[in-house]
């Protein structure tokens, strides 16, 4: 390739596990009889119905409308008729009001979804189409899109990212996406140069997905000023902050934003215990149940399922949560591969420190939250933490690393909300 | 349907487990360990085998006293009693490595809070009291019964005679008239010293496997024995630049203290500077202590002291974090 490769400092090798589905091309599945909405589906207020049962919906129209600037409507992923809206399981937070769609099968288009010429629209046409899609980034916090594509006047924006690095195990829908519609990924990301009217945008991918290297930069030969940066296959490459050092060498300062920095960044876009893994094209609100017997059903008892990958992604308790707009993947373990180590005590092997890529001490972090020494926890930098898993991937003695300094983040935060409140 | 197990990300961990690191240490050892038995002869691998036994025994019977989960299998207590074993001439009495095992796993280890928690290395910490108390079996030397002292020297001295080591001769202490062994002599093994001292090959093998396996870094072995090699070197005895830095090196208990006992976890600093730091000052204490102090030996002392300062230069070598915006910049 010739490509110089960009990396970071610290983090850790799992095993990528990726084979299972990486040459597996992405397959539609069928629209499911119900699909379950839910009206928050990213940090922020959740949206308002704008539909009550017994109406009648298309497929994409909104049926959801955020109440705040920091959110994004929502949207039907089917036509027919709405049944209820409800408390359902929901994949990040436990319990969450629904929409419950029962679908007609007839796919029925909403007037609103008609494509559009990205040419032939103006800055702020395409910021509110932006808006008006929900799109939103795939990250954890499912940040809504077209927020980070509105930087106060004061921050100049002189550099767009597109994250394809995808490195968490197991997760091969970006990278399916990207050999398989290169000219989609090109097209967003020349949108949002547009948008922004940055003349610098990359598109980061870690150097095992070299089909996807090879795509992209076919692909991205017609943008001016945009081409493909290759990135060590390193966990957490992808999170945001360790993917703005690796392609820029800039750091977004502690407490700070990566507009901060003048940068954006956007991502380009399914374990074990199941049948056939596979990737899957999903309608917004299906259930994890569905997807699953979709690729031939669990293989034996399950022990684990989680939204997202193995190292940030989120235990769910029942089968029964929809498909969320930030849902990247679904990962069935067995009682093998979900067995949860017994911690030993802390040996002192300094692992966690050399894997920190935000270059933290978390053993000691660990030491006072698990004291309830918050304070001291919080002057080791415990906010800086980027909740990689990193810490708690390496220790030897298996220690609750992570976890329990996102119990510290927790209280801070509490903290300096009730202080601010005063 | 049973339960889905909930619990906090990450839900994947990676293979390493204190058990086995200190597996490793302990495969590291065995190659120094076959070389003390073929210098020193079987009273050697007794000597090690009481040690290990004695250890483990400690650690079982204090848990046990102090109501805490037994954690013999986790392999700590077999390293602590092997090091404490290679610590020791060959000519000990046989209960001398029952008490010094008590005293490192009882006293210096589960005391402070067992595994992880000792602020000394213990087998160090309890050669350095069994030195205090039995000072002249702790420095009865005997010729290897291979290698070039036990051949030069076979005639002269009985089994156990208060004869030199190549560090004592270094020094010109006890008005020695011995000649230094040749090199290669002192870096294959068969010089007098502690048991596991002897071979530094052995010992460099064993270090090269922890190495490889990231065991350890190189950070503390290497700035450590570089320290010590340019001290040496330039404090010689006839002036600047005359040391003989390569026997400095090779002889006594560097290789060993330097790969295997300044890197103990528990008792060494855990940021990359931080044990840069500690492996200097391990470096500058045994240097002033050989070329200046009462003793011949200084690894031992160099170590214990700078453990002691382990949390104060974790302290000050906190890592610059990321994106970090500090106040003098």
């Amino acid at each position: 390739m010739g490509l110089k490769v960009f990396g970071f400092k610290g983090g850790v090798h799992p095993l990528h596990r990726k084979e299972g589905t990486q040459d597996k091309a992405v397959e539609r599945m069928q629209a499911p009889k119900l699909v379950y909405i839910p009206l928050q589906q990213h940090i922020g207020a959740p949206c308002e119905p704008l539909v009550k049962p017994g109406d009648r919906v298309k497929l994409g129209q909104k049926i959801g409308q955020p109440k705040g600037f920091v959110g994004a409507p929502v949207h039907a992923s089917v036509s027919g008729v709405v049944k209820e809206i409800r408390q359902v399981p929901h994949p990040a937070m436990g319990q969450g009001l629904a929409v419950v769609i029962e679908n007609d099968g007839m796919d029925e288009p909403d007037e609103s979804i008609a494509p559009k010429n990205l040419e032939s629209l103006g800055v702020e046409e395409l910021r509110d189409l932006i808006l008006e899609a929900g799109i939103v980034g795939m990250g954890g916090a499912a940040f809504p899109t077209h927020v980070k594509l509105s930087p106060p006047k004061d921050r100049k924006i002189d550099t767009v990212i597109l994250n394809g690095a995808e490195c968490e195990p197991y997760l091969t829908a970006d990278h399916r996406l990207m050999v398989e519609n290169p000219q989609d990924v090109v097209d967003g990301l020349k949108a949002i140069m547009k948008v922004l009217g940055v003349e610098r945008g990359y598109i980061a991918i870690e150097d095992n997905k070299p089909d996807a290297i090879r795509a992209i930069s076919d692909a991205v030969k017609s943008v001016p000023g945009a081409k493909v940066v290759q990135l060590k296959t390193k966990y957490p490459q992808g999170a945001e902050k360790q993917l703005i050092y690796a392609v820029t060498g800039r750091q977004v300062p502690s407490g700070g934003l990566p507009m901060d920095v003048g940068v954006v960044v956007n991502n380009v876009g399914t374990g074990g215990g199941v049948a056939q893994p596979k990737n899957l094209l999903v309608r917004i609100g299906t259930t994890f149940r569905d997807v699953i017997d979709a690729c031939g059903g669990l293989v034996g008892q399950p022990a684990k399922v989680i939204s997202g990958g193995p190292m940030m992604g989120i235990a769910q308790y029942t089968l029964d949560v929809p498909v969320i707009k930030g849902t990247s993947g679904i990962l069935v373990l067995t009682k093998q591969e979900a067995e949860t180590p017994e911690p030993g005590p802390c040996i002192r092997c300094g692992r966690c420190v050399e894997a920190c890529p935000m270059g933290l001490m978390p053993l000691f972090i660990s030491a006072y939250a698990l004291k309830g020494d918050y304070d001291n926890s919080e002057r080791l930098h415990a906010m800086d933490c980027i909740e990689c898993g990193c810490c708690s991937y390496i220790c030897p003695a298996k220690r609750p690393l992570v976890q329990s300094v996102r119990t510290a983040k927790r209280v801070i935060t509490e903290r300096r909300r009730r202080a601010a409140a005063n | 349907m049973e339960p889905l197990i909930v619990s906090s990300s990450p839900h994947v961990y990676s293979k390493d487990t204190t058990a086995r690191i200190m597996l490793d240490v302990v495969l590291a050892l065995l190659p120094a360990a076959a070389a003390g038995v073929y210098f020193f002869g079987g009273r050697a691998a007794l000597i090690m085998v009481i040690s290990v036994l004695s250890a483990v025994m400690t650690e079982a019977i204090v848990q046990k006293l102090m109501k805490k989960p037994v954690t013999i299998s986790d392999w700590s207590a077999v390293v602590t009693g092997l090091m404490l074993a290679f610590n020791l001439p060959p000519t000990v009495p046989l209960w001398l490595p029952v008490v010094g095992s008590a005293i490192a796993i009882a006293l210096v280890k589960q005391a402070f809070g067992g595994l992880g928690h000792n602020f000394m290395n213990p087998a160090l910490a309890a050669r350095a009291i069994l030195l205090a108390a039995w000072p002249v079996y702790m420095t009865t030397w005997a010729d290897p019964i291979h290698g070039a002292m036990g051949a030069v020297n076979a005639a002269a001295s009985a089994d156990a005679v208060s004869s030199a080591t190549p560090l004592a001769i270094l020094k010109g202490l006890e008005g020695t008239q011995e000649q230094l062994p040749p090199l290669w002599s002192i870096i294959v093994g068969g010089t007098r010293g502690c048991l596991g001292e002897t071979s530094d090959l052995a010992l460099l093998l064993g270090a090269a496997y922890l190495l490889w396996r990231r065991v350890i870094s190189w950070r503390i072995p290497f700035s450590f024995i570089s320290t010590v090699a340019l001290l040496t070197w330039v404090l010689g005895p006839q002036g600047l630049f005359t040391g003989n830095a390569i026997y400095h090196i090779f002889s006594g208990g560097l290789i060993l203290g330097a790969f295997y006992m300044a890197t103990d976890y528990s008792s060494s600093p855990v940021t990359p500077k931080g044990q840069i730091i500690m492996g200097i000052g391990c470096g500058i204490i045994t240097s002033i202590i050989r070329l200046y102090g009462g003793y011949p030996e200084g690894v031992t002392y160099s170590i214990l002291l700078m453990n002691v300062a382990a949390p104060l230069i974790d302290r000050f070598t906190m890592p610059r974090i990321y994106g970090e915006v500090r106040a003098d910049v």
